[in-house]
């Protein structure tokens, strides 16, 4: 019967392109931006953006009109830190892994961008589940510096890049220490360096010529593709005394003007402030703090430098020494702390179950009923998978939620999202609706029924 | 005619010959080995004669009781019923009001104590990956009781009892232990009195991956099932010699503490929890077992098992699964939303497990998944039916379910009073009861469980 229904809603708004404008209309509608749900809200999309959403928005004249009563609408989930799209199969799934480059030269000069493939499985059951957009990291290697992450969208076309080259990967704390060589010394040493060689590439830069580009763009040649290293000529001298590829470093030129984000993966107390330290000798930086287990511990401080995080969200064991302090209530901590806080998926099965964010989000509800644990209201629950990642990445007014010019990325769910017996009726990116069949409902389908018919299960799809 | 009566006469001196050497000795009657070298020394912590009232009840075995009462005493579960029940004088009552009274979660799959946190090298105790045929080592000896995963569990996850396996690196793992979880110096302490063994058997791609890399066998899935089956021949010759012993003495066998496991199961004394994931390799395993004459317990992960479900249900045989975990390996890839409703669907004992120590902690939510996964796509499932998933079968594969699992009058008092209706994400355990005695109270920070590890650490006794 529900998918009698679904069907009949796939007829009404089964056009390609938002050209048009659909009114979703009687839904609790919940904004993203942490405020609470609206009872009986309407969301107007026009030309695959949000045009209005709330309480009292007139249905405009024209607009196909989607019945939501008795459902929710959400902007769709942007999960805060993941490697979706580069891996299909984790384990010894020969060719489907792109997230790491284990045997290749580069570090901060790696691009995520074309790595990702919008025909992944992992892309369809995650978008199936609501997710609409995803932050994507790769990992480190051999360098600290594991590259350039992209927010992507998951929508069901082969353009699946929202912003590539949107910021730089880093690792600090127990596995940067590893990959330095063996311990946070050397990370640091490591890190300071890589910024010296990019800063000197740019001192040994030939003059581009001034005939064309503006004088300002001669003296702070601005990398738009790092890897396009033309922008210092063919010729460029670089001292012999340096440990990066002219790639690499040319990649970080962005990161110390301050052009691109530095995402840093610290989880210890101590390591979180020596990033906040950074900030001394780089001003310019635009950092994110990722992980952040002990970040309660000095929650103050994060608070103060302004840094925003993007915490994993139900950690509580202390699963390696720099995770002793790790608690559930970390997340409401930082935030009464005054924090700016997103949830993201650091090392947590992050290449294919985005979908839990929204129940770990639920968690951090579920916390504000046992006495002495620091939780979230429902909203700035739902605004830390929604807004709150996106607004770290400086994306707050494109994606993330249903304020008007946002992206009308929006999904129509069977009961509240934060509850994981709730599940995606229907899904909306760019104002487009998504396929919601993947291989997993295929599957279902072929092996519900298990009697024998006079053809074998291959022949049923 | 001649011939043959002499040979008679013949063989009649010889044989008469040979007694006169050796005269018929009185066989060594036959020694007895302990099969319980290592046993529990749990005792039930003391508690108070409690009484819930007001509260839903989900007995386990699919009962549901709005209003209930569940009365608790001496260790055990004294009444399970309607408003009416009789309240015993001077009881401590809770009121239940808008709460959920269920049995404990069982966990039938954890490394808890074997894969403990912190996960250093030195801690990484669950799979002896020296050779695929380990089943001399027994997951108890690996258990580190301090690890905090334990009460994470208890005070998160409402689990008061589960397994401990080893690992899936081995075609045999070794022996499983069962536990209560509650705190205790030793695992000795926490071993579940009178809980039957396990033996951990793995097929698939872990065995051939650990040895295959190593150009060992087996380095594919059918020298998985050539050894298996080659270690099983063994067993059956190891338990034959001992049968045979153990009925007539005499000079006693060499032991072999691997044997000594394979020919329990062959003696249904040991259970088989058998790690498998495909549809097509769980089948063969039913028929390795069926040429060796064991029966396959459970088959653990069971990504597939939505496929033969028919198969397990006509064998007896659980599946334990996760709510959606798919794709981390090829055997995954075919994982889906629906397998453990569409298990239960088939009449097989379908269990939610985890492999987790973060799972172990939402067991409660990944039923709820799979739960509504299967009302969506039309199966009639109520709530109270699901939680059989989380106690009652986890107990039949235990080999526990005669002790607890449901909510039944006499059976031990391993109970929890969750907050909420606990298929929704914002509940959480407000009190846990093990036997009776009450080891984790939300409300009182002294009733929470602090390892030794933790002590003297950033965020010592903190809510966790």
């Amino acid at each position: 019967m529900i998918r009698a229904a679904m069907a009949a809603l796939l007829i009404a708004v089964a056009s390609p392109v938002g050209a048009q404008t659909i009114a979703i209309t009687g839904g609790t509608v919940a904004l993203g931006d942490g405020s609470d749900p609206i009872a009986g809200g309407t969301v107007v999309i026009r030309n695959g953006r949000i045009a209005a959403a709330g309480a009292n928005v007139p249905v405009p004249a024209g607009a196909q009109v989607i019945d939501a009563r008795g459902k929710w609408v959400t902007p769709g989930i942007v999960a805060g830190f993941s490697r979706l799209g580069l891996t299909e199969v984790d384990l010894s799934g020969d060719g489907t892994t792109d997230d790491q480059a284990s045997g290749g030269p580069f570090g901060a000069a790696i691009d995520v961008a074309p790595a990702v493939n919008p025909n992944n499985s992992t892309i369809a059951i995650n978008r199936a589940d609501g997710i609409t957009r995803a932050v994507v990291a790769p990992n480190t290697a051999k360098s600290i510096f594991a590259g350039q992450g992209a927010v992507i969208d998951l929508g069901a076309d082969m353009e699946p890049i929202t912003r590539a080259r949107l910021f730089q990967f880093v690792e600090f704390g127990e596995s940067g220490a590893a990959t330095a060589g063996g311990s946070r010394a050397s990370a640091y040493v490591l890190f300071r360096n890589a910024l010296k060689e990019a800063s000197e590439l740019r001192r040994y830069a030939p003059s581009i010529s001034s005939t064309r580009g503006a004088p300002d763009a001669v003296d702070r040649p601005i990398v738009r593709n790092p890897n396009e290293s033309r922008e210092y000529g063919p010729d460029a001298q670089r001292s012999e005394d340096v440990l990066l590829t002219r790639f690499d470093a040319a990649a970080l030129v962005p990161v110390l003007q301050g052009r691109q984000h530095l995402l840093i993966h610290v989880e210890r107390a101590r390591d979180i402030l020596n990033v906040i330290g950074l900030k001394r000798d780089y001003p310019a930086l635009k950092l994110v703090i990722v992980g952040a287990s002990e970040g309660w511990l000095v929650a103050d401080k994060i608070a103060a430098s302004g840094i925003p995080v993007i915490a994993s969200a139900v950690n509580d064991l202390p699963s390696s020494f720099e995770q002793l302090a790790a608690t559930q209530s970390n997340v409401g901590r930082m935030r009464s702390a005054g924090v700016d806080v997103a949830i993201g998926m650091i090392d947590d099965n992050d290449t294919r179950y985005l979908f839990n964010e929204r129940q770990y989000a639920g968690n951090l509800v579920a916390l504000t009923n046992v006495p002495g644990a620091s939780g979230l209201r429902w909203g700035e629950a739902l605004a830390m998978i929604t807004s709150r990642p996106a607004e770290v990445l400086g994306l707050g007014r494109e994606i993330g939620s249903l304020a008007p010019g946002r992206r009308a990325d929006v999904v129509i769910w069977s009961d509240d999202p934060l509850q994981v017996s709730s599940n995606a009726d229907m899904v909306l990116i760019d104002g487009v609706q998504q396929p919601m069949d993947t291989r997993q409902t295929k599957l279902r389908d072929r092996y519900k029924d298990l009697s024998r018919d006079v053809l074998p299960e291959a022949y049923r799809r | 005619m001649k011939l043959r009566g002499w040979g008679s006469v013949l063989v009649v001196a010889l044989l008469s010959a040979c007694a006169q050497l050796a005269p018929p000795e009185k066989k060594a009657a036959p020694i007895r080995i302990n099969q319980d070298p290592y046993p529990s020394t749990y005792h039930r912590y003391p508690g108070a004669l409690t009484v819930i009232r007001g509260a839903t009840v989900f007995d386990g075995e699919g009962g549901k009781i709005e209003g209930g009462t569940v009365v608790l005493a001496d260790g055990v579960i004294q009444a399970v019923g309607g408003a009416d029940t009789p309240i015993p004088a001077g009881a401590y009552q809770i009121d239940g009001t808008g709460k959920y009274v269920t049995p404990g979660i069982i966990d039938v799959h954890s490394h808890l104590g074997d894969y403990p946190s912190p996960g250093t090298q030195s801690h990484s105790d669950g799979n002896e990956a020296t050779g695929p045929v380990r089943a001399e080592v027994w997951a108890e000896h690996s258990v580190w009781p301090q690890d905090p995963g334990f009460s994470r569990a208890l005070i998160n996850g409402g689990v008061t009892a589960l397994q401990v396996l080893p690992g899936s690196a081995n075609l045999f793992g070794g022996r499983s232990v069962t536990l209560k979880n509650v705190p205790a110096r030793t695992v000795q302490g926490m071993k579940f009195p009178g809980a039957p063994y396990g033996l951990k058997m793995a097929c698939g791609e872990n065995p051939k991956r650990v040895y295959g890399s190593k150009s060992q066998m087996p380095q594919t899935r059918m020298g998985n099932i050539a050894l298996t089956r080659a270690t099983w021949i063994k067993a059956q010759a190891y338990k034959r010699k001992w049968d045979k012993y153990n009925r007539d003495g005499g000079a006693m066998p060499e032991r072999d503490i691997a044997m000594d496991t394979l020919a329990g199961v062959l003696a249904g004394q040991i259970i088989i929890h058998n790690h498998c994931y495909r549809a097509d390799e769980m089948a063969i395993m039913l028929d390795v077992a069926k040429e060796f004459g064991y029966k396959v317990g459970t088959f653990h992960h069971a990504v597939e098992a939505y496929k033969i479900a028919d198969l397990l249900a006509a064998n007896g045989t659980c599946a334990a699964m996760w709510a959606d975990w798919w794709g981390f390996k090829m055997e995954a890839y075919d994982g889906i939303k629906e397998n453990i409703p569409l298990v239960d669907k088939a009449g097989a004992c379908a269990i939610v497990h985890s492999d987790d120590s973060n799972g172990i902690q939402r067991l409660n939510q990944e039923a709820a998944k799979a739960l509504a996964d299967g009302r969506r796509m039309g199966l009639n499932l109520s709530d109270e039916h699901a939680w059989i998933w989380l106690s009652f079968n986890p107990a039949k594969a235990l080999g526990i379910a005669d002790k607890t699992g449901s909510l039944k009058a006499g059976k031990m008092a391993d109970v929890v009073l969750w907050n909420a209706n606990p298929f929704s994400t914002y509940a959480r355990p407000e009190r846990v009861w093990i036997d009776g005695a009450l080891m984790y109270f939300s409300g009182n920070p002294r009733l929470r469980p602090v390892s030794d590890f933790e002590l003297g650490q950033p965020g010592e006794g903190d809510v966790k």
